[in-house]
């Protein structure tokens, strides 16, 4: 089959652009998941001042794009001396920008702990930490994961921008496939791959949700999330 | 950053940054919004009313295009499309693209609308055409349209994706002055910042509109 030989040609070229691929969406994620979880924590904060700072840092890394984030750090940082890799630079901009988006997903989760819960734990007099991580946050984290689920399909996608800062990813591969091998050759095996890849980090998210759902005695829900999505990315 | 910040470069490069950002993103993300809404809405009703392989098939097309980076699409396109200039491409893969979003958002107020309604339409044999128009969008419209406006404002932000296939966007413009003038700190500042002035009051004002729309 002349497909899969090409295919099978092609394969150690594509191969090192998925690992580029991955290395920016689970870095990406994990500093993204940080930040969401502080800034969304103290989004709720009783102290005026850290809900203000959060508040702030959440609409400015919302609001500035990922593109321009991506091209400060790796363009304008240098300048103010300080020099960041391009494989950090990417990393860090994916995890400011999906942070603050997921900072938001955070709050409303938490937001949406029923009262009676919060109340619950403070009658009861319950330590911050206590009430955080064997009250809320299990309950809060069954909400989260539908939202959390769709920003992480959308971080995969932004790793798409890392050939502007020369890094060779599976778009750059696949651009460079397309002179050798043609257009439709190169972008079908780069939508599958891509898909898959999507559909991986997506699987592994439901599979969290079902499973926090599960500990909380609830049957798991089809996923409704796109308002509330739409809402966080805006 | 006192240091590195000339106000002599600011001020030279605004004025470009502006017209890129009015002549390029604001066009595209209006004529990508109204593409992005009318599809999405088509989508939604024919995933309702196609037989139902078709519209497994359809949302299976709609998965692959919603789960595949946006950058990769406009390079298939561009090179697919050659004959066509680049802000016609920009405006179909952001039209597109988005249309799967607001396709699920449709969607969601479509299923909000209470069975009565459905029930009261086959009550009075209105056609499908017509329960669609004048019962079941209208009211889903009124769910629907702040989260559309929410992706309209994703979509802004996610212009400058389509740098890859050279649309002169204002991220464009900004790396260009950056590359001419060896600054680039205050070009990409500015253009960050006027991202900034114009999502937020956006997004502020969606989330308003969406407290006031809700039942």
């Amino acid at each position: 089959m002349d497909f899969f030989e090409s295919l099978l040609d092609a394969w150690p070229q594509l191969w090192s652009g998925i690992q580029i691929t991955l290395q920016l969406s689970l870095g990406g994620a994990a500093l993204a998941f940080v930040i969401a979880v502080a800034l969304g924590l103290s989004s709720i904060s009783e102290i005026g001042v850290v809900r203000g700072v959060s508040r702030v840092l959440v609409e400015f890394f919302r609001g500035t794009s990922l593109v321009v984030q991506l091209f400060w750090l790796f363009f304008v940082l240098p300048q103010l001396g300080f020099r960041l890799e391009s494989m950090a630079a990417g990393i860090v901009a994916l995890g400011l920008n999906y942070g603050a988006y997921g900072a938001e997903v955070v709050r409303g989760s938490l937001n949406a702990v029923p009262k009676a819960q919060w109340e619950g734990t403070t009658a009861l007099s319950m330590p911050w930490v206590t009430k955080m991580r064997r009250i809320i946050w299990p309950q809060a984290w069954a909400l989260m994961l539908p939202g959390l689920n769709n920003l992480m399909v959308m971080l995969v996608k932004g790793t798409a921008l890392a050939l502007l800062i020369f890094l060779h990813d599976l778009t750059f591969v696949v651009d460079e496939l397309r002179r050798t091998e043609g257009t439709y050759f190169a972008f079908g095996v780069g939508f599958a791959l891509y898909y898959l890849i999507s559909l991986g980090f997506s699987t592994v998210l439901r599979m969290l949700e079902r499973r926090a759902q599960r500990k909380l005695g609830l049957a798991p829900t089809k996923a409704q999330t796109a308002q509330a999505t739409a809402g966080a990315v805006a | 950053m006192g240091i590195n910040w000339d106000w002599q470069d600011a001020a030279g490069v605004f004025p470009l940054l502006l017209e890129a950002f009015v002549t390029k993103t604001l066009v595209l993300t209006v004529v990508g919004s109204l593409i992005a809404a009318a599809l999405g809405l088509v989508w939604a009703v024919a995933l309702r009313e196609l037989p139902t392989p078709v519209s497994k098939v359809l949302a299976w097309v709609l998965d692959v295009i919603r789960m595949t980076p946006l950058p990769l699409q406009a390079f298939f396109l561009y090179y697919v499309f050659v004959q066509l200039d680049v802000m016609t491409i920009a405006f179909i893969v952001l039209g597109v693209h988005y249309s799967t979003y607001m396709a699920e958002s449709y969607r969601a107020g479509i299923e909000s609308i209470r069975k009565g309604q459905w029930e009261a339409a086959t009550a009075l044999s209105l056609p499908k055409s017509r329960t669609w128009r004048a019962v079941i969008v209208p009211q889903a419209l009124r769910a629907t349209l702040p989260s559309l406006g929410n992706w309209a404002i994703a979509m802004f932000k996610d212009t400058p994706f389509l740098i890859v296939i050279g649309v002169a966007e204002m991220v464009t413009s900004a790396r260009e002055y950056g590359g001419e003038n060896f600054t680039y700190v205050e070009a990409f500042t500015i253009a960050g910042l006027i991202f900034l002035a114009a999502s937020y009051p956006t997004a502020v004002l969606m989330r308003r509109l969406e407290k006031r729309l809700a039942y």
